[in-house]
């Protein structure tokens, strides 16, 4: 055993990464694998930015300006999609694979090779379902959300290939939840106790959980979709004695706890960020833990306050409402932790710190819309305008784009060994910022004021709010040009970074050199 | 928790590559040949990307394995590797569950939510407007439109292939252990025909299976188009042969294995993969059972 | 169908359109002309200002944090890091609030939801793209669909103040009566939705949903379909006259008249 061992030790260490292109295409190295997913997911991130720019300048103007209702509606689609599925769902897959390993002191993911089959089934995924925007009768046109009958009997030709598409997209998403699972439970480094983790390891455990339960249950939907438009079946058809709703409540069984897939990775992130520029440790680590467990548990139990309207019977309207009410209270928790690891602390404002503060703020206030919705009979009023819009907007841009982009600045240096331009990130936090409340904040009025979302024409009543939010959100989508500048710009010539760049850090990521070795942690560092 | 010491990862590999290629391939192929076929399109260049995909997928498994059995057998592998291969196995396992958790869901929505609705019963009755004459049952035989989805003459009744199909797998489950017990105690022929059992049993279920799927389409005009019976009755049993299907093939590697010589007593994690899937695919099978069959 | 349409329209002339949510600036839902749409407004300005309470609280906390304690500034980091009687307080505060929010939220559903007693019943039936309407005590049924001139559309000419609201034939309905409305599909899933009346309602093809209205103001009501159906989603809009009951009786009176 031991010369065997010893043998593969010789022939494993000291490897620097395979040369030209068949470095990426057939890598086991989670640091080579992370980037690939990073770099992918900001390509889809562009993509679907540039189907919500014609979005909005369709809507800046009442009347049909630019593009047809239908090719309208399929951008709404595709855009959902594209961000989702595409850019941010793998962009935390990303972050974890170049970080778990990190954290917890492993050598690599615990299945190398599974990890870079999952990165090139994103990539299947992607390009089945990008290819509907060239197929006759064009691309999904019927919502992210797919509701039957009109993804079934009414949907387009590409409708097949968009299931196809969804169900490798989610065997890629959950190969890449149990390889972090299996990283996390088994490959922590001596001494590293599950409440020893730092947050970011925590959120993507809990995460990658939700990922492995109801992934299978939008497999479950969407084969149920392919079924009854082409063997016949009548699962969401009354004239076989199946019901469109049920379509709605397998959807949400998975969309709910999807959304939390959305931003407690995050919250991790998040978590680790504050409490570096507060030089100070994170306020109430054990209650953070068990608030995010509480969100996940409770995330399976609101599924229907998405379908207020569908015409539930009374008793599970009120349940639902109560349920998804009581979700708040974790989210509370987070929130109020975050705030008081600030507070009495001593704190400087690097671009990741502010991207954190204003993932605080702007969440909160997508927390607070979220508790309106929870109104059962308000959000009958609320339900399918621009104020559900505007809420969802303000959860996942503050929450899971500025996660992203903050754990970007806070963990270039350690990728690329150098280190970005703090003025252009600060440049960039701000046209970010300012854009973003000028194209979501109006949402919220036009929502309330009657404007139904996945409109490509309006009464002209609406005109002024979304004239507004057009320029504010083509300010945001430019912003972010500004991001692959910053980036390439350090990556190329940044000023080399020291293994600890922040002063307030802490964790075993730190403790490696920057750039980080090709290999790191081949043997585990003890953790006390 | 063990050193980190020799935990192997592989240098790189063309496996996950050729697998995506032929993911891309098989489904591309696919939903062609659906949109196709609904289409009144030709199909064979379809069929034959399909084909190819699939040839590529069954080379990129086979290579795969060859290979993680060679560092197997290498030695390469040591504990932790072993305990990543469990969590793999188990949280593949979980995702099953929730995939048929979804599938009982909504059979049980159906059943006691929109068939009586439909029939004028509940919070939700007035929905009968829409359907005169129309009154719930289930199993359902007469759907609210007759002449949009003919109903089935009869459904399978419980007690005669499907019971015969219960005793089949619980038989199995047990071969199965008695085949585990002998491998734990190094007694390798028993281990070898308590296996060979397991899969013969595997294999029969898989043949009354399709018997009961030809009396459902020939005699009982109980198929997937007959209404909401028909459909989810097809779909559950259907994903569930389709387990069984794939739990015989990898408990027939697994024996291939095994009378090779690759399993010991203490190191066979292969081997017990293939056996929680049995175990699992058992279980759903007797769920089925109740939910579908007899109740 | 086009006289009818004059006639509804010479009728709601007579009466004079009350706060029309038809403002260019308009920010926040109407109060509607309902009992129950004036609930769900006074529920959501009470659970507004909460959460704008609350709101405020935070972001006065959240500078405070970083105004007072800025590392340029020399600030020292203080080391504590846990503290189980605040963080007991504000999971407990805030259930105390959510219920002070439930408790008028379950009595309007309530409401919402007992459509017993109706006086009258309305038939809606959503179509790619246009509503039906079948007044279900009289021998009362026709279409009603977009009349937005195309070339508004393609902005060869004016838009005119019910641009996108505007329908050949409206729905006329009484004042001061109780009306079950039945929401059905004859496609895909329509959402029929009058602001003014505090709710939409989804209709789902093959089942009927409830909901009901007393209107309490005569005036002409706008309303659009609030679920993706399709292309014309932005193009099957919904036009209430609610008329004085003796109106009502007149225009039932000249329909059923005129159709035998
Ligand atoms: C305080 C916590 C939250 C509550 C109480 C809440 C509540 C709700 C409710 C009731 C709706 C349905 C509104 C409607 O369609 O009428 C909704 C929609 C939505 N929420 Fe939240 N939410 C919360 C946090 C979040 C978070 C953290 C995310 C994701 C990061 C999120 C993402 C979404 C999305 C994407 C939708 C719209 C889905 C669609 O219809 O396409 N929410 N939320
Ligand atoms: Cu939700
Ligand atoms: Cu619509």
């Amino acid at each position: 055993m031991s010369a065997v061992a010893d043998a593969h030790a010789a022939d494993h260490h000291d490897h620097g990464p395979a040369k030209g292109i068949g470095r990426w295409l057939f890598t086991t190295n989670h640091k080579d694998i992370g980037t690939m997913y990073l770099v992918f997911s900001f390509a889809m991130f562009l993509a679907g930015g540039a189907m919500a720019m014609i979005i909005r300048a369709e809507l800046f103007q009442p009347g049909l300006q630019m593009v047809e209702p239908a090719f309208f509606n399929q951008m709404t689609t595709m855009h959902g999609l594209v961000m989702i599925f595409g850019a941010v769902m793998p962009a935390f897959v990303g972050l974890a694979n170049w970080m778990i390993p990190l954290m917890v002191g492993a050598p690599d993911m615990a299945l190398p090779r599974m990890n870079n089959w999952s990165f090139w089934l994103l990539v299947t995924g992607s390009l089945i379902l990008m290819s509907t925007l060239f197929m006759d009768g064009g691309a999904p046109n019927f919502g992210w959300t797919a509701y039957a009958p009109l993804s079934t009997t009414y949907g387009p030709d590409s409708t097949t290939f968009f299931i196809f598409s969804v169900h490798i997209l989610g065997i890629s998403s959950i190969m890449g939840a149990i390889n972090v699972i299996a990283t996390i439970i088994n490959m922590r480094a001596p001494g590293m106790t599950l409440m020893k983790m730092p947050m970011f390891v925590w959120t993507w455990l809990i995460t990658a959980f939700l990922l492995i339960a109801v992934l299978p249950v939008l497999a479950g939907a969407v084969t149920m979709l392919l079924m009854d438009i082409h063997f016949g079946t009548a699962f969401f058809d009354a004239a076989g004695g199946g019901d469109p709703v049920l379509y709605q409540h397998i959807f949400w069984f998975f969309g709910h706890p999807e959304v939390y897939i959305l931003i407690l990775p995050a919250f991790g992130i998040i978590s680790q960020i504050i409490p570096t520029f507060s030089r100070k440790p994170l306020f109430g680590y054990t209650s953070m833990v068990y608030a995010t467990a509480a969100i996940a548990i409770l995330s399976f139990l609101v599924w229907s306050h998405h379908m207020f309207t569908v015409g539930l019977p009374l008793p599970g309207e009120l349940f639902f409402m109560y349920a998804t009410m009581i979700i708040a209270v974790p989210t509370g928790v987070k929130i109020f932790n975050w705030i008081t690891t600030m507070f009495r602390g001593s704190i400087s404002f690097e671009t990741p710190m502010l991207f954190a503060i204003g993932f605080v703020v702007l969440f909160t206030v997508g927390g607070l819309s979220g508790v309106m919705l929870a109104i059962a009979p308000a959000d009958f009023q609320y339900h399918d305008t621009y104020f559900v819009v505007a809420h969802f907007h303000y959860v996942l841009i503050p929450g899971a784009i500025y996660g992203i982009f903050a754990s970007v600045y806070y963990w270039l240096p350690k990728w690329s060994g150098r280190m970005y331009s703090e003025a252009l990130g600060k440049a960039h936090f701000w046209l970010s910022f300012i854009g973003l409340n000028i194209a979501f904040f109006p949402m919220h009025f036009l929502g309330l004021a009657g404007m139904p979302r996945r409109y490509a024409d309006y009464p002209i009543q609406f005109a002024n709010f979304n004239q507004v939010s057009t320029i504010g959100a083509f300010l945001f989508g430019a912003s972010q040009l500004l991001l692959v500048f910053i980036v390439y710009k350090a990556v190329k010539s940044g000023p080399k970074a020291d293994a600890k760049p922040w002063d307030g850090a802490e964790g075993l990521e730190w403790t490696v050199p920057s750039p980080a070795p090709y290999h790191t942690f081949e043997q585990p560092p003890r953790v006390d | 928790m063990s050193s980190n010491q020799s935990y192997y990862v592989p240098e790189s590999s063309i496996w996950p590559i050729v697998g995506a290629v032929g993911m891309l391939l098989t489904f591309f192929g696919l939903s062609t040949v659906l949109v196709n076929q609904s289409n009144g399109d030709p199909t064979t260049t379809a069929w034959v990307v399909f084909t190819v995909g699939a040839l590529v997928l069954v080379y990129m498994i086979t290579g795969w394995l060859r290979d993680v059995i060679r560092e197997s057998r290498a030695g390469l592998y040591d504990a932790q590797m072993d305990r990543s291969f469990r969590q793999g196995m188990s949280w593949f396992i979980f995702s099953e569950v929730a995939f048929f958790a979804a599938l009982f869901g909504s059979l049980f929505y159906i059943r006691f939510f929109a068939v009586p609705w439909l029939g004028g019963e509940g919070a939700k009755g007035t929905a009968n407007m829409l359907w005169e004459g129309f009154q719930a049952q289930w199993p359902l035989l007469n759907n609210p439109d007759n002449s949009q989805f003919a109903g089935p003459d009869a459904v399978i009744g419980p007690w005669g292939l499907p019971l015969l199909n219960t005793l089949i797998l619980v038989t199995s489950s047990i071969t199965l252990t008695l085949s585990h017990k002998a491998l734990k105690y190094d007694k390798r022929k028993p281990t070898i025909y308590w296996l060979a059992a397991t899969v013969a049993l595997g294999a029969i279920f898989l043949f009354f299976q399709i018997e009961e799927y030809i009396e459902a389409y020939s005699h009982l005009h109980l198929t997937l188009d007959s209404g909401i019976y028909g459909s989810i009755f097809f779909l559950m049993t259907g994903f569930h042969g389709l387990h069984v299907l794939l739990g015989g093939i990898i408990l027939f590697v697994v024996l291939m294995r095994l009378i090779k010589g690759h399993f010991s007593a203490h190191d066979h994690f292969g081997y017990e993969a293939g056996a929680w899937y049995w175990h699992f695919v058992d279980v759903v099978w007797i769920m089925l059972f109740v939910f579908v069959y007899v109740i | 169908m086009s006289v009818q349409a004059l006639r509804a329209g010479a009728l709601a002339t007579a009466v004079t359109a009350p706060s029309s949510a038809l403002a260019g600036w308009g920010v926040n839902l109407p109060e509607g002309v309902t009992s129950i749409s004036n609930t769900i407004y006074d529920i959501h300005m009470w659970v507004f200002w909460i959460c704008v309470a609350i709101g405020v609280g935070v972001f006065l906390a959240i500078l405070w944090s970083v105004l007072a304690y800025r590392h340029s500034k020399g600030a020292k980091p203080a080391h504590f890091h846990e503290n189980t009687t605040v963080e007991l307080i504000w999971t407990v505060i805030p259930f105390l609030i959510l219920i002070m929010m439930a408790i008028p939220a379950t009595g309007t559903l309530v409401d919402m939801y007992d459509t017993s007693d109706a006086e009258m019943e309305i038939k809606v039936t959503g179509y790619q793209w246009r509503w039906q309407y079948e007044y279900m005590d009289e021998d009362i049924s026709f279409f009603s669909s977009a009349d937005t001139p195309r070339d508004a559309e393609r902005n060869l000419i004016k838009k005119t103040e019910d641009y996108k609201y505007s329908v050949d034939n409206p729905l006329v309905l009484p004042v001061d009566t109780k009306i079950r409305f039945l929401i059905t599909s004859n496609d895909v899933i329509h959402s029929w939705w009058v602001p003014e009346f505090g709710w939409k309602q989804d209709a789902i093809p093959g089942f009927i949903n409830k909901n009901w209205a007393k209107i309490e103001e005569p005036g002409t009501y706008y309303g659009l379909c609030a679920e993706l159906c399709g292309q014309g989603h932005s193009d099957m809009p919904i036009e209430v006259k609610a008329v004085p009951k003796d109106d009502y009786r007149e225009w039932v009176a000249e329909q059923t008249g005129e159709d035998g």
